[in-house]
């Protein structure tokens, strides 16, 4: 049960978790691990930023990892023309996926229901094959980026340690700034829309246009995410935007706990470490997760939209 | 009459081969409980679709405070003043009571493009719509989940909810549906307290509480509108009398 | 000239590929609600069946009949274990739990057959050509396939115009109460439903085989593409998916043989050789925005319940 506090709490731990996980990393002679979960806190990320559409606004895009894809590939072009400066490269990521979110979004949200999953599905896939086409940035087989972004001097992204942190402190960032969103009057548009679509237009709320800015908003966060996954693998590769990535990064929402912020990034921990220890074990592992994600579906009784809702019958603040 | 709130100039709506509004033309005047009444399948919910702008009429017009509003959709007819509460109560049911009014409060604040401020928080958002539960005693019951309410509370918080966007005028149809007794007495009670606050046009099939609520009855029968005028008056019109021969059930 | 022609044939061999697994697709839709992100799968199943039994057996009708059986079986286990528990359920879950299904078959079809693609030829008496105009000649099989696709089109007017089972499609009647109604057995009926939606599918994957590469994962991104045609043609019309799926095959693949050529013609090599790929793998989908720009629910929506 996730009320207000029980996700104060959760989030604190797990951020504090994180936070020590370098130390304690180094410390056990381990340093694999602050790679891992570097790239879990990436995911984390981009987990929030569909949490925040799918979750509150009860908008199925599937094809969230397009705007992941827009992030690293902006600074990848970017660094391919030797522009590093990382104010750049990260202005450009959030712009370029805020715009590609933006008509998208225009043209999906005016469906619902099985046509918009359909839609963001189609809509991702095609930005996949368009990063496959282009051949001048390595098309199929992907491009090597030269240098991390540079911010200032005191920030090497080089180290992994710092590149850790780097991106711990956009994941409490954009948790931080998630929070303060779905509580605000904007946040409370969406998630009335979510609740009773019907009645918030009969109320006068223009709909459409809310949503809209929510699902350029979400691509925008999804964006920052993607320009960190740039700097942490510095290669490129269109292969982030299939749309069975997106599959995953919403399988990420699902486990941890759709419409609870904080739940996605428990998510993203718990699919990246389980998907990390599966393929040490055997490389069939997929042929695990998937029965396993069919029954976690399945047995979650009203359905996994559905207990979020059961979640805040009970506690109305929550 | 120059007067009207809002008015109705041979308004038509035609499905196929039924006629459901014929020729109707009707005034409201501010500040009364107008209510229309009729036999089953007359076309009063019709009506009322037609006057919330859910429904374009085939022809005729319909004038709100003089201005032809026609063509105007639901939601800008909400922003001039002219609101509807629904037949079935749709709210947001995860929501508490408190945030179900202040959701309404905050669409008459202006625009909802502001991100960082807990709206819960806002006092501008929060005591108005405290104030309108309060008023119609449901201030205790403020934190509960909207779907958990008993269903005439759920029928007044939609009231509440309706009046937060501050209407001049509010089409109920049919209010006191799937009431009880004491449930229904509560109901007229609240809705008589509103009077002075907004105009109303209520259908309703309960005699008694028409009778107890209107100050002039429109009756409608297949359409038309046959008769307008006090309960008193209609009482002893042919036309009525004629009409409801046999329907002693509502 | 005779190129375009070759191309616009292609094109309606890609289109009614693309068909068969819509078909599918929309009628699982129609009459059950479900949408189902693992029907790729199935096709995909069909395809290794057909190829295996192919190559083992030699004979292109027992191939066939393998694939269509087995797949069918398949579908209907999986129609039993997890679709039953899914009927009811948000859209979202059953995308979800399909996506699991997907990962599952993937990976199992790689531990079968491995990682690598699967040989799968064209059968002799199938091979060569046919000179469909004097001086045009064109791959017999791929007529074949053109054949098959509108002999199943045909086949599915007729089930969907004469039948009961076609009334219940026309009516959109994914209401089980108004299906049990008239008498129908619901549960007996999804089955088979789902069964000839698997069938499609896997005659769809039996006989692309030899024409694309059989290997795992072949049949998500083409799944992709049948719900573009879906939505192009509007959920739950065949006719629409029909239309539609054709459109879509000709004009991906024209797009993708001409488009690069003709940018060439007013634009550098370098700039064509990027901007001519990049265009026509996006062509599909501006083509469904603009569908949808002006009709949101598709070309032949059904009415609304």
């Amino acid at each position: 049960m996730k009320s207000s506090s029980t996700r104060l709490i959760v989030a604190t731990v797990t951020l504090g978790a994180l936070a020590l996980l370098p130390p304690i990393s180094l410390f056990l002679g381990q340093d694999f691990y602050i790679d891992l979960f570097t790239r879990v806190m990436i995911f984390a990320i981009a987990a929030v930023s569909l949490d925040l559409i799918l979750g509150f606004g009860g908008l199925v895009s599937f094809g969230h990892a397009a705007y992941l894809g827009i992030g690293s590939y902006a600074v990848g072009i970017l660094a391919y023309y030797h522009v590093d400066n990382g104010f750049v490269q990260f202005g450009a990521a959030v712009i370029a996926a805020a715009l590609i979110a933006l008509f998208i979004g225009w043209v999906s949200l005016r469906t619902s229901g099985i046509y918009f999953i359909m839609i963001t599905l189609a809509f991702g896939q095609m930005i996949y094959f368009l990063g496959e086409s282009v051949n001048q940035f390595g098309g199929d087989n992907g491009l090597n980026i030269e240098r991390h972004s540079r911010f200032a001097d005191f920030l090497n992204l080089d180290r992994p340690t710092v590149l850790y942190y780097f991106v711990f402190a956009w994941l409490a960032l954009c948790l931080g700034f998630g929070w303060r969103l779905v509580e605000s009057r904007f946040g409370m548009v969406i998630r009335g829309a979510k609740s009773n679509e019907t009645r918030m237009l009969a109320l006068g709320f223009r709909v459409f246009r809310y949503r809209l800015v929510a699902f350029v908003i979400s691509g925008a966060m999804a964006g920052v995410a993607g320009a960190l996954l740039a700097n942490l693998t510095l290669f490129l590769s269109p292969s982030i935007m299939h749309w069975t990535r997106s599959g995953e990064i919403m399988m990420m929402v699902i486990l941890g706990g759709i419409g609870t912020l904080v739940g996605p990034v428990i998510g993203a921990i718990v699919y990246l470490v389980l998907e990390n220890v599966l393929s040490g074990l055997t490389e069939h592992w997929q042929a695990i997760l998937g029965p396993f994600l069919v029954l976690v579906v399945v047995f979650s009784k009203t359905g996994l939209l559905g207990a979020a809702g059961e979640w805040r019958a009970k506690f109305p603040h929550g | 009459m120059a007067d009207a709130l809002l008015e109705t100039r041979q308004l038509r709506k035609r499905f196929g081969g039924l006629i459901a509004t014929d020729d109707v033309t009707v005034e409201i005047l501010p500040g009364e409980i107008h209510a229309v009444i009729g036999p089953n399948g007359a076309g009063k919910t019709t009506l009322v679709a037609q006057l919330a702008g859910e429904m374009r009429p085939d022809s005729g017009e319909i004038l709100f405070g003089g201005e032809d509003i026609t063509r105007l959709s639901a939601a800008d007819r909400v922003s001039r003043g002219l609101a509807r509460s629904f037949q079935i109560t749709t709210l947001f049911a995860e929501f508490s009571a408190l945030d179900n009014v202040a959701l309404a409060v905050q669409r008459a604040a202006g625009h909802s493009f502001r991100f960082w401020r807990a709206a819960r928080r806002e006092a501008v958002l929060r005591e108005p719509a405290e104030a309108l539960l309060a008023g119609l005693g449901l201030a205790e019951r403020r934190h509960v989940a909207a779907g958990n309410l008993s269903h005439s509370e759920k029928r007044t918080l939609e009231i509440a909810m309706v009046l937060a966007t501050k209407p001049r005028l509010v089409l109920f149809d049919e209010p006191l549906a799937g009431m009880g007794p004491d449930d229904s007495k509560r109901m007229v009670q609240t809705l008589l307290g509103l009077k002075g606050q907004v105009t109303i046009l209520l259908i309703e099939h309960d005699m008694d509480a028409v009778f107890a609520l209107a100050d002039r009855l429109t009756v409608l029968v297949y359409g038309r509108a046959i008769a307008t005028g006090t309960p008193q008056a209609l009482r002893a019109n042919e036309a009525v009398r004629r009409a409801y021969l046999g329907d002693e059930a509502e | 000239m005779i190129a375009v022609a070759e191309q616009v044939l292609n094109g309606v061999q890609f289109g009614l590929t693309l068909f068969l697994m819509a078909a599918g697709l929309t009628l699982i839709f129609g009459v059950m609600n479900l949408v189902n992100l693992a029907h790729g799968s199935l096709y995909m199943i069909g395809a290794f069946i057909a190829a295996a039994t192919f190559n083992a057996s030699h004979s292109f009708i027992v191939a066939i009949a393998a694939a269509l059986l087995g797949t069918a079986a398949v579908g209907i286990a999986i129609e039993v274990v997890v679709f039953r528990a899914l009927y009811r359920r948000d859209h979202l879950d059953q995308v979800l739990a399909t996506f699991g299904l997907i990962l599952f078959f993937n990976e199992t079809v790689r531990m079968i057959w491995g990682a690598t693609a699967l040989y799968a030829q064209v059968p002799e008496f199938l091979s060569g050509q046919i000179q469909i105009l004097p001086g045009v000649p064109y791959p017999t099989y791929r007529l074949v396939i053109i054949a098959v696709g509108l002999v199943v089109a045909l086949f599915l007017y007729l089930l969907v115009m004469r039948t009961r089972i076609g009334m219940l499609i026309r009516a959109g009647a994914s209401d089980r109460t108004m299906v049990a109604a008239l008498g129908v057995n619901i549960t007996l009926l999804y089955t088979l439903v789902f069964g000839l939606g698997a069938a499609l599918a896997a005659l769809s994957g039996a006989l692309a085989g030899p024409v694309f590469t059989v290997e795992s994962g072949m049949g998500d991104d083409l799944l992709i593409l049948a719900f573009v045609v879906i939505v192009i043609g509007g959920i739950g019309s065949i006719r629409g998916a029909f239309i539609a799926a054709v459109l879509v095959g000709v004009v991906d693949t024209v797009g993708r043989a001409f488009l690069r050529p003709l940018f060439a013609l007013f634009m550098s090599g370098f700039a064509a050789d990027n901007a001519g790929p990049a265009t026509a793998s996006m062509l599909i989908y501006i083509l469904m925005a603009a569908v949808l720009f002006f009709r949101p629910e598709g070309l032949f929506p059904r009415a609304r319940r």
